[in-house]
């Protein structure tokens, strides 16, 4: 396999493979957490935060513990753990240093743990066998990916705050996903940007 | 209670995606194909009986302040299992389904049933609770990978078995086995659901 450039790592992650846009994971606080910019950006930044940490921390894991011990199959059982004391981690820090924002995030921090986003990210990394340096900025690219995506959505969703919708859409899920249609239609094209293996 | 009305609950007012809404990214991921949704849907209901029979059955023995991480660490070991079963004998399907199998792992449903029903019901009705909600999520994936993939590629044709073949009609558009595909089905499917709760409310009061 030819090392991938670690440009396209980063364009794939935040354009073409966008993490919420065209691979599907991390929904729920896609038409969750979405309401408003302010929290959004809240949300997409404990998010960038925990998947960097978490694609070093695995990936220390994975290649110094589990592959000499020869125990690769209890991955998704270890990453997850290690996942949820890293939000942990964040937890506290945020509540200790940056009570306004802990208090709008409210429920949805401990909701990273089963956030698949960040643990789609560590497992696609192990599954495509990259190296150090790749991980953490597949880490970092799919979370700047999903900052997009979040904020994007977002800003419409604020804005259409004075249009009329349908009775049966609503305002809620069924109208993010509306929403989610068009923005995942323009993202689709991106697929041209870099050539299939 | 009784056993019947438990497993029907799941199927229709407690859908996992339409009455729940939990466990959106599968349902929109592995529904490209009926096929994919079909071992995505049994891989999750096994995983789903699994962790609640265990947790339900563990139910007084847990301390309610670390009873996430165990649920969590239950539904990890069920979801090992399903992954090396799979990658065993359907090796296909897995490469297919690629990274979606451990992540049902963090999907909303499995733990989102442990915490709401098997910490507080009995072992039986646990293990009834999550056939019905899984063949509930079994009959969604099927829906939607059915509409996308006829849509998409004017032919639904899961196991080698054609059910349907529209390709001398029809002109598929390929939109709808990418990626927005998946959001504007659930998007319209939602829309008619919501419509049909909205009449049924304004009726019954």
């Amino acid at each position: 396999m030819v090392e991938k450039a670690l440009l396209t790592i980063l364009l794939e992650g935040v354009f073409v493979k966008n993490f919420l846009l065209i691979q599907f994971l991390g929904l729920c606080s896609f038409v969750g957490v979405t309401k408003d910019v302010k929290s959004a950006g809240g949300m997409s930044g404990a998010v960038v935060f925990v998947m960097a940490l978490a694609a070093t921390a695995s990936y220390a894991l994975y290649n110094f513990v589990l592959i000499p011990l020869k125990l690769e199959f209890l991955r998704t059982i270890v990453f997850i753990v290690v996942i949820a004391a890293l939000v942990q981690l964040v937890e506290f820090i945020l509540r200790k240093h940056v009570p306004a924002l802990y208090r709008s995030l409210g429920i949805y921090l401990p909701l990273i743990t089963t956030n698949c986003a960040v643990l789609g990210a560590v497992l696609i990394n192990v599954m495509n066998d990259y190296n150090f340096i790749q991980s953490v900025t597949f880490g970092i690219a799919a979370g700047l990916g999903y900052t997009v995506a979040m904020l994007m959505m977002a800003a419409i969703r604020e804005k259409s705050n004075i249009v009329n919708v349908p009775k049966a859409v609503g305002r809620g899920v069924t109208y993010a996903l509306f929403v989610a249609t068009i923005m995942s239609m323009s993202f689709v094209n991106f697929f041209g940007v870099i050539p299939l293996e | 209670m009784n056993p019947l009305s438990e497993f029907i609950r799941g199927i229709t007012k407690d859908n996992p995606t339409f009455g729940l809404v939990l466990g959106l990214c599968p349902t929109l991921a592995v529904t490209s194909s009926v096929e994919n949704g079909i071992g995505m849907a049994l891989g999750t209901l096994f995983v789903l009986v699994g962790s609640n029979m265990m947790v339900s059955a563990m139910r007084k023995q847990i301390p309610a302040s670390v009873r996430l991480p165990i649920e969590i660490i239950v539904i990890a070991t069920f979801v090992t299992i399903v992954d090396m079963v799979m990658e065993a004998f359907t090796p296909d399907l897995y490469s297919q389904l690629g990274v979606f199998i451990p992540l049902i792992v963090v999907n909303c449903i499995v733990i989102g049933r442990a915490e709401a029903y098997a910490l507080k019901n009995g072992v039986f009705y646990s293990i009834i609770d999550a056939f019905g909600e899984g063949t509930g999520f079994l009959l969604v994936l099927i829906l939607i990978g059915g509409i996308r993939e006829f849509l998409g590629t004017a032919i639904i044709d899961p196991f080698g078995v054609t059910v349907i073949d529209a390709s001398a009609y029809m002109n598929p558009a390929m939109y709808m086995v990418l990626s927005p595909g998946a959001f504007l089905t659930i998007a319209v499917l939602m829309t008619i659901v919501n419509y049909r709760k909205q009449q049924k409310a304004a009726k019954g009061g």
